[in-house]
């Protein structure tokens, strides 16, 4: 029998009833939500049914939302039946102040660099992995770089001295800057000289 | 405790310690790459170790949190550099994904015969370093004349050799003139010989078959498990490949094998690597073929009518006012995007390559996450190594096609 979305979802609700929701086709993929606490439920029984055999971890990432209050952070995690050749994708909610969940490496061995990675970006903690400590960043950062609260640098910056890089600067290489000089070119442009 | 354990944690300097630390890596000239690896031995033999990658993150995805579609593309040569175009192509699909766009059937089939050069091209660097690193020098130098000219192919069709940036959203930026077909042709016709060769210097040679066989090997469940893709889970016997499972630019209407191994160890990675480069000149041929029977029109035809999303050619930027009007909003990201989420993968050269992209209908992504295929396996090193010689730590490094710029991303 071909493993439909419609069955996937069907044996969810069967399972877990409340606790999985939102069910979503986006571009033919499954998607839907889990409560955070039941993350590993979840998994653990779309690894073990006979009948879904979800058993390949193929990504785990998490994203950050920061307009959704008490839920701010997603977890995604993307799941591929091998067997069957389908893919579903759910996401747990947790709340930035206490980004707890359950790790999925008793699981997935692949799940143990992908929730360190996580973890260093989002500061996700992954409730009894082996080892979570950053991974890509230096060990000393003390902020989780992708969080939307730490916005990329204006591009049109004119006060760093980057001569060399085609950026901002002037001849005296930034030695004379009076203090109230404007430091983007937004600020620079305040007064609308253009219009 | 363990007794391994026992000795980590002994003071430095403990007369105790009757291991060794060694530090293998970050810039070893046989890790091929910058990571490095802590290694715990005892005389020889490893009985521990620790990777530590991350030395060359660029962070790729924050970057790209900032950027329109297009200037993705660049980030995206610089994970497996060694296979750039498959990396700009998958973006672009990914992207062709979200906005709904279909491709011409000739434009398809051109992504093809680039992508497989790219994975020949990929495959004959890891190949030829295993080579290297068991002391087989010659036919690294022989068969890198040939990927050569696989980067003058890429070099007429896109103008660039090692970071691509090939192709647009909907196709390529021209279409592909005769000198890059007979540089294709000239490939063709030379490479099965050079490759035969090389065969011929490896496969049944004695001294590297013992020297690989039963080094490094995983067993297919273990390899799963560990999130392995590509030609190094083949290699354990599974033959799960993306072209095949998850067909994209038309690779359903070609013929062709999935070789896989049994062991999953250096000799098999070897061989099956070997193999898919004879399944990616069968292809290619297949391609080529098609793309010739292409007459009239059709034979013109190098992207996708969208004028939308597809940079206009200069010249009409400078001569049409339309042409300029969509070269302006796709530049300064004006253009709508769809909201939505979307995960497309293509078979890199190293396994399934990922990109979930979420778009919230502003002129950059949301959020794009690459998944790495280099960064996922590589966690197993320490259980493919342990209780083996150093010497074949190396080689197992080297044939589990370890690119840092993937792997830091």
């Amino acid at each position: 029998m071909v493993l439909t979305n419609e069955r996937i979802k069907e044996r969810l609700q069967e399972k877990f009833g409340e606790a999985v929701g939102v069910f979503e086709e986006p571009y033919g993929m499954l998607t839907f939500t889990a409560a955070a606490e039941m993350n590993m439920k979840v998994m653990q029984f779309l690894f073990d049914d006979e009948e879904l055999r979800f058993q390949f971890l193929t990504d785990l990432c998490a994203v950050h939302y920061p307009e959704r209050i008490g839920e701010e952070l997603a977890v995604v995690y993307h799941l591929h039946n091998l067997v069957d050749n389908v893919r579903i994708r759910f996401k747990a909610f947790i709340p930035v102040a206490h980004p707890d969940i359950f790790t999925a490496t008793s699981l997935y061995e692949a799940a143990n660099w992908m929730e360190r990675e996580t973890y260093d970006f989002y500061g996700v903690n992954f409730l009894g992995h082996p080892n979570l400590k950053r991974i890509l960043n230096v060990e000393e950062m003390d902020y989780f770089p992708m969080r939307k609260e730490f916005p990329l640098e204006d591009q049109s910056r004119i006060d760093k001295d980057d001569e060399m890089f085609g950026r901002g600067g002037d001849l005296d290489y930034g030695n004379k800057r009076s203090e109230n000089a404007a430091t983007t070119i937004n600020e620079a442009d305040k007064d609308r000289t253009w219009q | 405790m363990s007794l391994v354990e026992h000795h980590k944690n002994l003071p430095v300097g403990s007369i105790e310690k009757t291991t060794t630390t060694l530090n293998l890596g970050p810039t070893h000239p046989a890790t091929h790459g910058v990571f490095q690896n802590i290694l715990e031995v005892d005389g020889e033999r490893i009985v521990d170790a620790e990777q530590t990658v991350g030395y060359i993150h660029r962070a790729f995805e924050k970057i790209a949190e900032r950027r329109p579609l297009y200037q993705i593309t660049p980030l995206t040569d610089r994970l497996n550099y060694c296979s750039s175009p498959i990396n700009n192509m998958g973006w672009h699909m990914t992207c062709e994904k979200l906005l709904g766009i279909s491709l011409p059937k000739r434009v398809e089939y051109l992504r093809v015969i680039i992508m497989e050069l790219a994975r020949i091209a990929d495959h004959l660097i890891c190949n030829s370093v295993v080579g290297v690193d068991t002391g087989a020098f010659t036919g690294f130098l022989y068969v890198m004349q040939y990927r050569e000219l696989i980067y003058e192919i890429w070099e007429e069709v896109c103008g660039s050799r090692l970071t691509t940036n090939i192709g647009r959203i909907g196709g390529f930026e021209r279409n592909f003139n005769d000198i890059a077909f007979r540089k294709l042709e000239k490939f063709l016709n030379e490479y099965p010989k050079v490759l035969k060769e090389f065969e011929n210097l490896f496969n049944r040679n004695r001294i590297f078959m013992e020297r690989t066989q039963g080094v490094g090997g995983i067993a297919a469940e273990r390899a799963l498990n560990y999130g392995f893709t590509g030609p190094n889970l083949r290699a354990a016997g599974v033959d799960y490949d993306v072209r095949v499972h998850s067909p994209y630019s038309s690779y359903e209407d070609f013929e062709f094998e999935v070789p896989v191994g049994k062991t999953g160890d250096v000799y098999d990675r070897f061989l099956v690597r070997n193999d898919e480069m004879w399944q990616s000149m069968n292809i290619i041929r297949q391609a080529y073929q098609k793309v010739q029977e292409f007459k009239g029109k059709d034979a013109e035809v190098f992207h996708a009518d969208v004028p939308e999303y597809y940079l206009p050619e200069k010249k009409d930027v400078y001569t049409k006012m339309e042409a300029l009007i969509y070269h302006f909003k796709i530049i300064m990201g004006e253009t709508d995007i769809p909201v939505g989420e979307v995960y497309h993968s293509v078979e890199g050269g190293n396994g399934e390559l990922g990109f979930y992209l979420i778009s919230d209908g502003g002129r950059t992504p949301y959020r794009l996450h690459f998944r790495r295929p280099c960064f996922i396996y590589y966690q197993a090193y320490t259980e493919l190594i342990k209780g083996s010689m150093l010497s074949d730590a190396i080689i197992c490094m080297s044939s589990l096609n370890l690119i840092a710029g993937e792997m830091d991303g």
